[in-house]
């Protein structure tokens, strides 16, 4: 029964509705014409390929002394070691920050969360649940992301929806997508425009949905006249997203530009080899909606709905197992044995190489796009990093980071970068000014930098 | 009338009696704020309003759990633009769901005059109707004349009057006058100076509280006439919302929240070393807690801590596997169930609900255990582990270790952990006789467990001593009016209530810890409604506000 109903209707009179499916499209072939001739910026407007900007996360860290080889100064060359030897192939887009330290200033290291807030927020957290800045993903899109369809996507393979490491305070996090369907659906479901069709005709709902989002924007003042101070500062931020929701639309009531690298994936659902796909967090199921996710990401990147991208390989208490074994990654790296022979503990060392795995697919599926002369991480850059550098002791010192793609050809990559101690917030400082974010510091107390990495700066 | 409520409300005439017995501090109260709907929240406003049939996908931004509570974290909430996307996703599938040829000729009530034109007067009808449900008050009229505007541009553009008003339902959906509870103040005719709360935010504080969701037609009647405003007319809905069948559901999602079971639905246990764990497991596992609560607190209106104590639960056929009881229920319903006196479990601390939930995926863990019993059931912060612990003990290949017991021991040999552990170990040691799937067993690794644990000074052999040490400890009963409070008032509780709580805890004990009282002890209190005034913005805010 329901408030509206008279108590006279009967059940049977109340049916279930069926909700409609959806459509897949089929992408056309490349249209190279596009593209200048050199293949660096669009033909059409002569302006560069877009930048985008993108996070991995993996949990846990490494093990020290089988990862990389550490190195006294900066210089090119990454030695990769067995645990992450997946990542040579893609050497060429890759650097590796070493040798970067988390100074806390005396607060707490609040295990397996300090880590990835200092890294990420350039302040230490004075709680298990403070995020005390936004994350340095929502500063690049606030920069890159304003006019795309989605300002950013946030993705985990780890089926843990809230354990996304994109914020922009305690409060405002937003859940990640953990279904491979579910996100196919956001992506490529009936509201995606095909870049590559010939006909685009707006979508009317569109135009009305805009029209009606306006009118909320308008209650704006008359709720703000109700309202403690703390209150309006969150009112305000709901009305911001409202205001992207309307750029989004925006957007799509536009012709989108054909986009030879856009090709629609399959549907994980309707016509991949992984029906009824499993959820959860044995490791070969993680792995399996990582490499359908990445792809879909990717994609999502080159067909030019987002700019902006968060994915999570592994949580930060990585709860990644094995059938039938009692221990997950995280208590592994803290109960498993250490081999002295091999020194280090195998079972944990067994999961962060399927980790590094797990990166390598990550990079595949971006440079498995051909985009203008090169392929999409040409024009990328993505920050990887995790929240410890030894999850056995939960140490901040060292906490090793990549960045993958050239960032338009802004960064030289193949380095080994050496931190001598720096604070960590000098990758991400960097990795902000590439993108076009107008600091030149960042970072609160002993993590506040205004030191770019230069070396990397092409 | 549910079995239980005639003694509910006996109980609450003699409340009438007890209430001479103390005057309750005053409180100020706090700020009028804005909350976010919890998912909870907006999934039973949908329901109530259009009906269970209408289905809603979508995620929900994260809550940070605040004094223990979503429902609190709710107040501090934000909108994310992803979440806002999701908000919208999900309001246009219901006003799509509510205006399709399925639903439409018994939810919106009246028919247009041509199916492809606008009309003004069945959209005003409508959406005045369904309006005044979800924004928990009456449109204004300005305000409804606007929203029959969008329906009939929105007709136009689209060729329909059912899709003209799909657009416009969709977007009262997503209106903050729906996704925020918003707290109206006004001044106070009795006292000069001061505010309180309107009507309608008065009306939605009681529902929200007693139902988990919005106010119902009788109680928006009763703000419409100036009830809620008198003494008399407050204690009368208070006191109808306490003995309609709806409360039940209020104070499970309630009890939902304290428990933390948002969580449940994602639990995962191996298969190969739990078969007989699945996701209809963790699913029952929640009712059946829910439901034994109930039945103590409701049904009998007993004693809260009994629920720590009760033998009386009900199984369904997945739980029956995990209990190894026999449940000879082939339509999958649920049976009850009294664990045998010689059965070590009883109380909700030893349902799989608990036990599992706060498990590994393939082994139990008595800090997990230890932790979420002093945090979620008796408020106790337990400190976060510290971040440089030397694991090189809990290493040692030569460790003998097969035990829960004897792993956690090396605990004891490093003062850094040692003083948090001591917190929860005995405790979660006690319950080590039920694996992380929940089910009983007497060894691990093949060496017979020492399941003795104790609890603030209360020492117990096995599981079967838990339940005691936890219905006769005073934090127990004092957690519970904490959460309650703090879920009433569904913000963080301010330093100015701190007495008002005390005295609550007072009064619950007078009242046999019976959960009605307290609710209606809250429910019809001042300190519910109380609000200060909001602080003005400063001129420059003022300024950059359009």
């Amino acid at each position: 029964m329901t408030f509206l109903i008279p108590k006279a209707v009967s059940r049977r009179s109340v049916l279930r509705g069926a909700i409609g499916g959806t459509t897949v499209g089929v992408a056309l072939p490349f249209l190279d014409a596009f593209l200048n001739d050199n293949g660096t910026a669009l033909a059409a407007t002569g302006a560069p390929l877009p930048l985008r900007f993108g996070t991995w996360y993996w949990g846990l860290g490494h093990t020290p002394g089988h990862a990389i080889t550490p190195k006294t100064r900066t210089s090119a060359g990454i030695d990769f070691l067995e645990e992450c030897k997946a990542l040579k192939p893609h050497e060429q887009y890759l650097n590796y920050f070493g040798g970067f330290n988390m100074p806390l200033d005396g607060r707490s290291n609040y295990t397996h969360f300090s880590g990835w807030v200092a890294s990420r927020t350039g302040s230490a957290p004075s709680s298990n649940s403070e995020i005390p800045a936004p994350t340095l993903d929502l500063l690049v899109a606030d920069q890159i992301a304003k006019n795309t369809r989605f300002q950013t996507l946030d993705v985990t393979a780890a089926g843990i929806a809230r354990e996304n490491y994109s914020a922009r305070s305690t409060n405002s996090r937003a859940a990640a997508e953990a279904s491979p369907e579910k996100l196919y659906q956001r992506i490529f479901g009936f509201e995606f425009a095909d870049p590559n069709k010939a006909d685009f005709k707006p979508d009317t709902r569109m135009v009305v949905r805009k029209s009606v989002l306006s009118g909320i924007g308008e209650e704006r003042r008359t709720l703000f006249r109700k309202l403690g101070s703390s209150d309006r500062a969150r009112l305000d931020e709901y009305f911001t997203s409202i205001r992207q929701l309307e750029n989004q639309l925006d957007v799509q009531l536009q012709k989108p530009a054909p986009n030879q690298a856009c090709a629609i994936p399959v549907s994980p659902r309707r016509d991949g080899p992984e029906q009824n796909m499993p959820q959860g967090l044995e490791v070969d199921t993680v792995i399996a909606n990582h490499r359908m996710m990445a792809q879909m990401v990717a994609m999502a990147v080159a067909c030019n709905q987002t700019k902006v991208f968060n994915v999570v390989f592994s949580d930060n208490f990585s709860h990644m197992r094995r059938p039938g074994q009692t221990y997950t990654h995280h208590l592994l790296t803290h109960e498993e044995t250490q081999d002295k022979e091999l020194g280090y503990q195998p079972v944990a060392f067994w999961f962060n190489c399927r980790t590094m795995e797990g990166l390598a697919t990550f990079i595949d599926a971006f440079k498995n796009i051909r985009e203008g002369s090169g392929t999409l991480l040409d024009n990328m850059l993505v920050f990887a990093a995790t929240e410890t550098n030894y999850a056995r002791v939960h140490s901040l010192d060292g906490v090793p980071v990549f960045t993958i793609g050239r960032a338009g050809g802004r960064i030289k990559t193949g380095l080994h970068v050496v931190g001598n101690g720096d604070p960590i917030t000098r990758v991400g400082l960097t990795a902000m000014q590439v993108m076009g974010v107008p600091i030149d510091s960042w970072g609160t107390q002993s993590l506040r930098t205004s030191k770019t990495i230069t070396e990397i700066l092409a | 009338m549910h079995r239980g409520f005639a003694s509910l409300l006996l109980s609450l005439s003699l409340l009438v009696l007890a209430a001479c017995g103390g005057r309750a501090p005053k409180t100020s109260g706090a700020e009028p704020g804005a909350r976010l709907l919890t998912e909870p929240q907006y999934r039973s406003i949908i329901a109530d309003v259009f009906g269970s049939q209408i289905t809603i996908g979508g995620t929900f931004d994260p809550l940070v759990r605040t004094n223990g509570l979503l429902t609190v974290g709710a107040s501090l909430a934000r909108v994310t633009p992803a979440g806002f996307e999701q908000f919208d996703r999900m309001a246009r599938s219901i006003a799509a769901q509510v205006t399709d040829p399925a639903h439409r000729d018994y939810l919106i009530g009246c028919a247009p005059q041509d199916v492809a034109r606008p009309d003004d007067r069945c959209a005003e009808q409508f959406l005045g109707r369904v309006g005044r449900f979800l924004f928990r008050r009456p449109l204004e009229r300005e305000e409804l004349a606007t929203r029959v505007a969008e329906a009939r541009r929105a007709a136009v553009e689209l060729g329909g009057f059912y899709d003209g008003l799909a657009a416009s339902l969709g977007g009262m959906l997503v209106s903050p006058s729906f996704l925020f509870v918003i707290d109206v103040v006004e001044p106070d005719p009795d006292a000069r100076g001061s505010m309180r709360l309107d009507a309608y935010s008065k009306a939605s504080r009681l529902s929200f509280f007693l139902w988990g969701t919005a106010p119902d037609e009788e109680l928006l009647r009763a703000a419409a006439q100036g009830e809620l405003h008198d003494r008399r007319g407050l204690e009368r809905q208070a006191e109808r919302l306490l003995a309609a069948p709806r409360m039940e559901a209020g104070l499970r999602a309630f009890f939902d929240d304290m428990m933390a079971f948002e969580d449940i639905a994602r639990i995962e246990k191996d298969s190969i070393i739990y078969p007989a764990f699945s996701a209809a497991v963790a699913s029952d596992a929640r009712e059946q807690t829910l439901r034994t609560i109930m039945r103590v607190v409701l049904e009998e209106n007993g004693d809260y801590r009994d629920i720590f104590t009760t033998r009386k639960t009900y199984v369904s056929g997945a739980l029956g596997r995990i209990y190894h009881v026999p449940v000879d229920r082939p339509d999958g319903g649920w049976t009850p169930y009294e664990f045998p006196e010689h059965d070590p479990r009883a109380g909700i601390v030893t349902h799989v609900s608990f036990t599992a939930l706060h498990s590994h995926a393939g082994r139990s863990s008595p800090t997990l255990r230890g932790r979420a019993l002093r945090e979620l059931l008796l408020c106790q912060k337990v400190p976060d582990p510290p971040g440089n612990v030397d694991f090189s003990k809990f290493n040692d290949p030569h460790s003998p270790a097969r035990t829960a017991r004897e792993r956690l021991s090396v605990h004891a040999l490093q003062p850094a952990c040692a003083g948090c552990h001591k917190i929860t170990d005995p405790v979660g040691l006690g319950m080590e006789h039920i694996d992380g799937a929940g089910q009983l067993r007497t060894a691990e690794s093949g060496v017979a467990i020492d399941a003795r644990g104790s609890l603030d000074g209360i020492e117990f052999a096995d599981v079967g001593g838990i339940g005691p040490a936890m219905h006769d400890n005073p934090a127990a009963p004092a957690c519970l009016v904490d959460r309650m409070y703090a879920y009433a008032t569904a913000r963080p509780t301010q330093r100015n209530e701190r007495k008002y709580v005390k005295y609550l805890e007072r009064e619950f004990a007078r009242d046999d810890y019976r959960v009605p009282a307290l609710l209606h002890k809250i429910a019809i209190s001042d300190a519910l409604y109380a609000v200060r005034p909001p602080v003005e913005p400063s001129p420059a805010f003022a300024r950059n506000t359009p």
